[in-house]
């Protein structure tokens, strides 16, 4: 038996230890907004992120994330970072295909919770492990720097701010 | 709806923002943040709208337009576009247009530029232009009849706007959900006036795409997100040579995997049935198949190679031939000869091959993201023995297309895995085999010729294109006169004023390997070859590459001013600093006119990075402005991965490449700062979602050339100017 703790539910699975956290999001709780890409941890696709950390969940056995706090696509917009990445994409429309999307939101919303203020050369460390077929590239390094504005728009603006 | 500026868009949306926060405040408690409503992209048809005047377009009680796409999305921004040409012309918000993916159908969804149901070659705009705006008319002028019957006046006194009928004299107004059912009984009108573009609202204006909101919240579903009740997932493995078979496998050990339930055999592949994906790949894993490798089991890519360049020797099916080719060569002062190579190219959706199948006697279900939804359920329906009404075929949103959902490989091959399989099962394909399994973009040989005069203008040009046919695997049918015209674009039909002109074509399929369409198609092999060309032929002659061309493109002022524009947006002739570059190209195919300056830096090592892209973009008239800047975006990025790195190459027999780390594709770090010019024109509408593509790799290789005096003619450049030493 395996606990895990998904966007703050806990989930009593019996399941092998050595599985995968991605099938497990996606054939065990049906959690498909995680997506499979490579299985190596070579596209990003898969990104989830555990205690915060961006983390490649098709390489990732449950039992590495038993016990710690996974957050996934689906709730991603409930963290003060993942709601202004997520309204940074939909003001520029980011995603084409989309199906890269929920890895570059996971990955740009650790990079924003983490950097108030990220660089160019944080983007690509943050962001190069997240491949896009469709080339969205200049958008994604365009959301991110709008939802760092975004943020710093808000602590000049202190009654606007809905965070803690 | 008014045409709205981005920023318009941008700041009603910060108005909603503050709205719902201070409701939220107002309220005592602070609820989840809401993203602002847009757009709505429906995985199951709905049926039950009262007004459906064609099968595009259906309107309920409450006004809400329901749009079922003839084309599918893949990333093309086409369910923003096409619900653009239904909103012009039936004056409604385009924001609040539901999109439905339609069902197969290759009369009713007819691309009318290819004549399936298909989704590819740049055509959706092309080919939905007046289709789609007149599907909008026709309910629009219903609607209208309807209110004016309704009010007992003449219908030229009333006019439609935001979604209502409006009678201009006393100001009466009736929306369109009040008006559906009578509407519904009127006969339906044929040829029913267009607006004069002179009047578009809205086509032309930039509009925010209706499918990002899912695709940022992970409720977007692709065909791999299909779940059913008591669905299995399996994962297969196909022969690894080309035409090899399977001769065993360890079912027992593979059954001693936990959750595994069965291993399916087929003649080619094997797939292991589980009850959950994990561990049905362990199962595959110690199944351990073993096959007998067949005829093609010491293929090489040498080999490949070697039997294009002898075919290319001889003369081939004559695609152009305009004056006297030989004899301007004979009179010409010098002539220049060169062989251009490309190699066979995986698609490499991010999405991988899948497809969901639940068949019983009575039916086949399939759940899958396809370009040909008409062609696949026929498919189907030859190997299941069913009928077209047996054949249930859910379409989705596509992780990527590219070409490689322009097939129906893979369905054929789930619904062999699910005749034997009790109930619904989703194959997957895994990366490896995505790519060892693919069709692949052929490996092209090109030989081209120019004799030049005294100044180093050509007067005489000829060109041999030697590679597999695509259109004689798909559809015999589309050869005219012997000649494949996919594989002879941009070349039979190259832009640049050459009198004498010979063209040929050689069909040389390489052995046992499928070919296919990939991004770019034709006007891909042979953009890479006439502008890579051009730019010898300019560098033999000592001109600038931009001045070379233009002087060549007098009767083409659309070629002329997309190059004009691109140079001077790059700062064309500006000197560089040692070791950088740029490069030109000019791509006219899918109706558009592109052209692009790529700038190259190479380090002491010969690395080459691509800094800069920019793009100038004459596609006619633009639908929506923003998605035209996406797909030049997009098709740069994609071309720059295939030209600097991609290539797929056999070594006895299989395919040597298994993943991102030996198919490498561009990252965010290695892509370059891209600026692209749109045109305003009137013009046709022309395809956007490839010349960016097509465009950017002889622009790179030309680059590197400016850069390097390295000129690439085999693709990709991968280490080839490290090794110039």
């Amino acid at each position: 038996m395996v606990t895990l703790t998904v966007n703050n539910q806990r989930h009593t699975l019996d399941i092998p230890d050595d599985m995968p956290l991605l099938w497990t999001l996606r054939d065990v709780l049906n959690m498909t907004g995680t997506k499979f890409g490579c299985g190596q941890g070579l596209c990003g696709a898969c990104t989830v992120q555990i205690d915060g950390q961006p983390t490649r969940s098709c390489i990732t056995p449950v039992s590495a994330a038993a016990g710690k706090k996974i957050t996934t696509i689906e709730a991603i917009g409930s963290t003060p970072a993942g709601r202004r990445i997520q309204a940074a994409w939909l003001a520029l429309d980011v995603p084409q295909c989309g199906y890269c999307q929920s890895g570059q939101i996971m990955s740009a919303t650790a990079l924003l919770a983490a950097k108030r203020n990220p660089s160019d050369s944080d983007i690509d460390d943050a962001m190069a492990g997240n491949i896009c077929r469709c080339g969205t590239y200049p958008r994604i390094r365009a959301g991110i720097k709008k939802a760092a504005a975004s943020v710093t728009a808000d602590l000049s603006e202190p009654t606007t701010r809905t965070e803690t | 709806m008014d045409a709205l500026s981005m920023e318009d868009v941008s700041a009603s949306r910060r108005n909603f923002l503050k709205f719902s926060v201070s409701a939220a405040i107002g309220g005592g408690f602070l609820i989840g943040f809401a993203m602002p409503a847009r757009g709505e992209i429906r995985d199951t048809l709905t049926t039950d709208a009262p007004f459906a005047p064609n099968a595009f377009l259906r309107i309920d009680r409450t006004g809400k337009v329901t749009f079922v796409s003839p084309v599918i999305e893949m990333g093309q921004g086409t369910y923003t576009s096409m619900p653009m040409l239904i909103a012009e012309e039936l004056e409604v918000d385009v924001s609040k247009v539901a999109v439905e993916h339609s069902p197969p159908d290759d009369k009713v969804y007819v691309n009318p530029l290819i004549g399936l149901q298909m989704t590819g070659g740049s055509t959706a705009v092309r080919g939905q232009y007046v289709p789609l705006r007149r599907a909008g008319a026709t309910a629009r002028v219903m609607l209208v009849t309807a209110a004016a019957q309704r009010w007992k006046v003449d219908p030229a006194t009333c006019r439609a706007e935001k979604g209502a009928v409006v009678h201009t004299p006393s100001g009466r107004k009736l929306g369109y959900g009040g008006l559906v059912d009578d509407a519904a009984k009127l006969r339906v009108p044929e040829n029913v006036a267009l607006k004069d573009p002179a009047q578009f609202k809205l086509i032309g204006t930039p509009q925010r795409r209706l499918d990002t909101s899912g695709k940022i919240n992970g409720t977007a579903k692709f065909g791999i997100d299909t779940r059913l009740p008591a669905m299995k997932f399996a994962v297969v493995a196909a022969s690894p040579t080309f035409g090899g078979k399977l001769v065993s496998v360890d079912e027992a050990k593979a059954k001693a995997v936990r959750g595994v339930t069965q291993v399916v055999r087929l003649d080619d592949a094997v797939a292991i049935v589980a009850t959950n994906t994990w561990a049905a790949k362990q199962g595959l894993a110690a199944a351990a198949p073993q096959w007998d490798a067949g005829a093609n089991a010491k293929v090489s890519t040498a080999d490949i190679v070697a039997q294009l360049a002898s075919a290319s020797e001889k003369p081939g099916v004559v695609a152009r031939h305009d004056g006297d080719a030989a004899g301007a060569m004979a009179r010409a002062a010098r002539r220049i000869d060169v062989v251009y190579e490309q190699p066979f190219l995986a698609h490499a959706t991010m999405e991988p091959m899948n497809c969901t199948v639940h068949v019983t006697k009575e039916r086949c279900e399939i759940w899958v993201g396809t370009q040909i939804p008409g062609l696949t359920q026929a498919v189907v329906m030859k190997v299941t023995g069913l009928k077209r009404e047996q054949v249930i075929l859910h379409n989705h949103l596509l992780g990527g297309g590219f070409g490689r959902r322009l097939e129906f490989d893979g369905t054929v091959r789930a619904v062999q895995i699910a005749q034997q399989v009790q109930g619904p099962v989703q194959v997957i394909w895994s990366r490896a085999e995505d790519i060892q399994q693919d069709l692949y973009r052929p490996y092209y040989y090109d030989r081209i010729s120019a004799g030049v005069d005294a100044q180093g203008k050509p007067i005489a040009w000829t060109h041999r294109i030697a590679g597999s046919s695509i259109y004689a695997r798909v559809n015999p049918a589309w050869l005219k006169n012997g000649v494949d015209g996919d594989a002879v674009e941009t070349s039979e039909n190259q832009p640049y004023d050459v009198k004498e002109i010979h063209v040929d074509w050689v069909q040389q399929e390489p052995p046992g390997i499928k070919t296919a369409f990939w991004r770019g198609v034709g006007v891909t092999r042979g953009t890479f070859v006439v502008e890579s060309f051009i730019d010898e032929l300019a560098a033999d002659a000592k001109q600038d590459p931009l001045a070379y061309r233009l002087a060549l493109l007098e009767k083409n002022p659309r070629s002329r001013a997309v190059l004009e524009a691109a140079a001077k947006l790059s700062g064309w002739g500006k000197p560089l600093p040692a070791g950088q570059g740029r490069g030109i190209a000019l791509c006219t195919g899918f109706g558009s006119f592109v052209a692009q300056v790529i700038q190259v830096s190479i380090d002491k090592e010969g690395s080459v990075s691509p800094t800069h892209a920019w793009c100038a973009v004459d596609c006619g008239v633009q639908v929506n402005p923003d998605t035209i800047r996406a797909q030049m975006e997009s098709g740069i990025i994609f071309g720059l991965s295939a030209a600097l790195h991609g290539e797929i190459t056999l070594k006895d027999g299989r395919v040597e490449q298994t993943n991102f780390g030996d198919y490498r594709v561009l990252r965010i770090n290695e892509a370059p700062r891209i600026e692209v010019q749109l045109l305003k024109s009137t013009e046709a509408p022309g395809g956007v979602g490839e010349p960016g593509t097509s465009c950017v790799m002889p622009a790179l290789t030309n680059a590197i050339f400016a850069a390097s005096g390295k000129r690439i003619r085999k693709l990709p450049v991968s280490d080839q100017v490290q090794q110039k030493g």
